[in-house]
């Protein structure tokens, strides 16, 4: 019979390796899914994940939505990597995105660039403060960070419910909550003729970039580290905790509202009761599948970016539920975590 | 995959392959739990919560509980822990490793334990030979930690196993427990040719043990712990009556209801110690007793050793403590590289002699010439007070002290009379609400975190290392950037990894840290290594002042005089340096003033030329002349 058996230390193999698996038995789970739903598996495969990136517009597709997820999971890692939990950066990507929208409507049919410089400040300043909420109540009253900052998820859910149905409501929009589309100079500029593409782009590629040497290069990323690891010896070497707790949830809190901002600048245009497309939790699990690294997050927010891609195809083509991201999502997490059962294990075979 | 042996690695793939034979290696899977554990029943191991389970095999997460466990059976059950626990042990650890190998084809490995009762037990004469090893031999394989070992302990006697540390003591020690067994030799108990199975046959033969790293559960009491170690359900009252009993016989104080966490280490080693003598013992196994205790509690455990010896019981006494030996054993055995280097009787030899035999050099000492020129005042404590949060700690009562550059300042005191509260206090760790009550190099500095006390000039090397004074995980080169990094390690923030690394280097190089180099992990490295690293990284920076909890604590011999040495010789450069030990010997080798912590309040202190080592003991039980005798003494 097969069992699970110990390693004698955990193996750095299969830290980098299970990922991958993680992701072939995604593919596999997915092939018997559409199988079981009475679909061709080829097809289904095809339809899902070779279809979405067969032109141009397809790979600008795929990196414009992994561009919120790439802000989101660089901003976690930061914390998670001081065992700092915030779980509620779908909220603080709300809060981004509103904040910025607040902006937008403000100047609206004004000109200038400081329009847009002001909504990346803003959509900044909103996730940070929506994150400073469980970093205060954690530093000042020990609450869990991961509790707070997930209700606060479904407070500022409400609120930008509310505000889509009342102050932010378009005035000529025949009473649909939604909010004005942004003029011009509130909309990132586009990167690629013809597709939908944008500068938020670059804004993720230098986040991860900043965030790599923040991680292995700077004092703060030691420190956060050291947290992480062993909490008396970062309260030995005088680092201190309340300050992990802050830089961990306002990075989290920081890029999540960028993304936000960058999410109804581009391809949105506006802001709406749905801002989030789920964004905030999809990077969770982008964060863990990279394994916190940097580099890592660039892979997995491109393949978490196909999922998304890739259900809307389904449901396009095949006449599948949109909650087929989900399910793949779901997936994906799932083996990721079964699989890092072996990094710890090994499995072996043993008779009788 | 189809051959078990095939897919598992680590030592313990031969114990594997045996234990598939679940009958026949009952005894050894028994055996090797107790001996990880120290000593608990294995059904008592089962039942412990996680917690527990984890404090009791230190860093091995054991997941498998008894109720949860899929075989109901004791055999199956203890197989599902060993094999978590065989691929816990590393193959660093090479002490722990052994307990698993056995001759698979030794025809005895499966006999059953032999009663005692056969023996001719307790009537014999006096030169009765209790034990005889003869050509004992382990060979771990980076190792061989007992070559040819004889030894024979007579009933009565008090037998010294002198050594440094690494020298096979405790290896030896534990084969003739039941933890491990010899690879080679054969041991006599009361003339009779045996094979120790496991503890709880040595125990059943009446061999105890005290072991030298306490495993008692913190958040039981006293009576509950001793209670787990023996076999069934005892009654806790009953128990609680016994332990008062014996505790009082033999002088060593100790309240069964106490929990355990609340308890200082040398009342730990207390319980230990009478959780033995419960088992009446007629061969009782030492393992370096007294490195936590007064010297007059010192006195008072030799009263009680030689009490037992006099009533007939064997001891077996490691130690490393030449003066020890000599007071109290009759007998000593002296071991160097796992091989028996000479036999004799301690009170005809001098130290030097004995230290010759023992790490075959004469015992380094250090060069300690009387202080020069004190130089300003870099640290005092103006009437520190600080209120313990823990209802068993000890609250430090307006403590006084100035230390001035150029002297070395030693506290000492049995520990859990407000050491620790005192060192988190000193550190920063625990900051004070009172920011004069601590003045380091004239800024006044109670409330400063640690970092701001470093800069200031202060250097700290902590009790705990691995967690605290470093991060397991890490590097030993991020290590020294945990709290070196004031100097030239950081450039507007950033790490600059080629200074790091040099530090480390040179840390490394001058403290002699055996590591596989700068980049190996803080846990990769033993204790003492360990520290030794620590300890550089402190004394490198040369501090303006140091303060320094147990700085050669698990050091062996040779590296603790280097470490004493560097610390004079810093001092020498115009340092001042607080030590806070346990162990009196160091300090009168090192420091210049010496003062007593008694029940959280600090002594006078004196010039070393002043004092000798029976007036410190007297005061380190809350006695000098001027304290408030009516607080009764200190938990000596």
């Amino acid at each position: 019979m097969l069992r699970l058996e110990a390693r004698a230390e955990p193996s750095q193999l299969m830290s980098y390796a299970s990922p991958l698996l993680a992701i072939v038995l995604m593919l596999i789970g997915g092939l018997i899914l559409f199988y079981a739903l009475g679909k061709d598996p080829v097809e289904g495969f095809r339809i899902f994940f070779i279809s979405p990136l067969s032109d141009i517009y397809g790979v600008s597709e795929l990196f414009l939505k992994a561009t919120p997820l790439m802000l989101v999971a660089i901003g976690l890692a930061v914390g998670f990597r001081a065992n700092v939990w915030n779980i509620g950066a779908e909220g603080q990507y709300i809060m981004g995105g509103v904040a910025a929208s607040a902006v937008a409507l403000y100047f609206y049919e004004a000109e200038g660039p400081h329009i847009l410089f002001l909504m990346v400040l803003a959509g900044s300043v909103g996730g940070m403060l929506w994150a400073s909420v469980p970093a205060f109540l954690k530093t000042r009253f020990n609450t869990n960070e991961i509790l707070v900052s997930l209700m606060l998820v479904y407070v500022a859910q409400l609120a930008v419910s509310w505000l889509v149905h009342g102050p932010m409501m378009d005035p000529d929009g025949f009473n649909f909550p939604q909010s004005r589309m942004f003029e011009e100079s509130a909309l990132l500029p586009m990167l690629v003729e013809g597709t939908r593409l944008n500068a938020a782009f670059l804004f993720a590629l230098s986040a991860l970039v900043v965030g790599y040497v923040f991680m292995y290069r700077s004092f703060f990323g030691f420190q956060m580290q050291v947290a992480g690891n062993a909490r008396d010896a970062a309260r030995y070497a005088g680092f201190s905790a309340k300050r992990m707790v802050w830089i961990g949830l306002l990075s989290g809190g920081g890029m999540a509202g960028i993304a936000g901002m960058s999410e109804v600048a581009g391809p949105m245009g506006q802001i709406t009761e749905h801002v989030s497309n789920n964004y905030g939790f999809a990077g969770i699990i982008v964060a863990f599948v990279a394994r916190l690294n940097p580099v890592g997050i660039f892979f997995a927010s491109l393949l978490m970016a196909l999922l998304y891609l890739g259900g809307e195809q389904a449901q396009q083509y095949m006449n599948l539920p949109s909650s087929i991201s989900n399910v793949f999502q779901g997936m994906l997490l799932l083996f990721l975590l079964g699989s890092d059962v072996f990094i710890n294990y090994r499995l072996a075979w043993k008779r009788g | 995959m189809d051959d078990p042996t095939e897919v598992k690695v680590g030592i313990p793939s031969d114990f594997i392959k045996f234990a598939d034979n679940q009958l026949k290696l009952n005894g050894q899977l028994i055996s090797y739990l107790e001996s990880e554990s120290g000593g608990y029943s294995v059904e008592n191991i089962g039942k412990l919560g996680d917690r527990e389970r984890n404090i009791l095999f230190k860093n091995k997460a054991i997941s498998t509980r008894w109720d949860s466990c899929s075989h109901k059976t004791k055999e199956g059950y203890l197989i599902s822990i060993l094999v978590e626990l065989s691929a816990g042990v590393s193959s660093s650890e090479a002490d722990r490793d052994d307990s698993v190998e056995q001759k698979p084809d030794e025809p005895d490995s499966s006999a059953p334990i032999k009663k005692p009762g056969g023996v001719a037990s307790g009537a014999g004469s006096e030169n009765e030979i209790r034990l005889e090893l003869t050509g004992i031999t382990k060979i771990y394989p980076a190792v061989i930690a007992n070559e040819d070992v004889s030894l024979k302990v007579r009933r009565g006697e008090i037998h010294a196993v002198l050594g440094e540390n690494g020298a096979g003591k405790s290896t030896l020690m534990k084969m003739i427990y039941g933890v491990t067994k010899p690879d080679a030799g054969e041991m006599k108990w009361q003339g009779e040719t045996i094979r120790v199975e496991n503890p709880a046959h040595a125990r059943s033969l009446g061999i105890g043990m005290v072991f030298q790293h306490f495993s008692l559960f913190e958040t039981l009491t006293v009576a509950e712990n001793v209670a787990l170690a023996l076999p069934g359900n005892p009654d806790l009252k009953q128990l609680a009556d016994q332990i008062t009993e014996v505790s009082n016989k033999y002088g060593l104080p100790v309240d069964p209801q106490r929990l355990v966490h609340a308890l200082s280490v040398g009342e730990r080693q207390r319980v230990e110690i009478i959780r033995c003598l419960l088992q009446s013992p007629k061969l009782l196994i030492m393992d370096e007793p007294t490195s936590v205790l007064t010297p007059q509690a010192v006195r008072k455990l030799f009263d009680t050793l030689r009490q037992l010896a006099d009533e007939g019981c064997s001891i077996l006494y490691i130690s490393h403590k030449l003066d020890e030996i000599q007071e109290l054993c009759h007998v000593a055995t002296v071991l160097r590289n796992g091989r028996v280097t000479g036999d004799c009787i301690p009170s005809q030899e001098t130290p030097h002699s004995m230290a010759s035999l023992m790490i075959g050099k004469d015992l380094p000492v250090c060069q300690h010439e009387a202080p020069a020129e004190l130089g300003d005042v870099r640290l005092r404590l103006n009437g520190l007070t600080v209120e313990s949060d823990d209802p068993f700690g000890t609250s430090l009562q307006n403590i006084d002290l100035e230390i001035n550059s150029g002297e070395i300042f030693g506290i000492a005191g049995v520990s859990g009379n407000g050491q620790q509260e005192l060192l988190y206090a000193l550190s920063g760790e625990e900051p004070l609400k009172e920011n004069e009550a601590i003045v380091i190099c004239g800024k006044a500095a109670g409330k400063k975190m640690p970092d701001a006390r470093r800069v200031l000039g202060m250097g700290f090397v902590p009790e705990e290392r691995l967690g605290r004074g470093a991060v397991p995980q890490m590097s030993l080169a991020e290590n020294a950037l945990l709290t070196a990094h004031a100097g030239g390690m950081l450039n507007k923030g950033m790490i600059q990894v080629k200074v790091m690394n040099q530090f480390a280097k040179r840390c490394i190089d001058k403290f002699n840290v055996k590591c596989g180099g700068e980049n190996s992990a803080a846990n990769s490295l033993s204790g003492g290594n360990l520290q030794k690293f620590i300890m550089g990284r402190e004394i490198l920076q040369t501090p303006k002042l140091l303060v320094a909890a147990q700085p050669t604590w698990g050091v062996d011999v040779g590296a603790a005089a280097f470490i004493r040495q560097e610390l004079i010789d810093l001092r020498n450069e115009g340092t001042a340096i607080l030590v806070i030990s346990e162990e009196l010997e160091e300090l009168f080798e090192i420091s210049d003033r010496i003062a007593v912590i008694a029940n959280g309040k600090l002594s006078p202190s004196k010039k070393l030329a002043d004092t000798n080592i029976d007036e410190i003991g007297v005061w380190m039980s809350g006695m000098w002349p001027g304290a408030e005798n009516s607080e009764g003494q200190a938990n000596a």
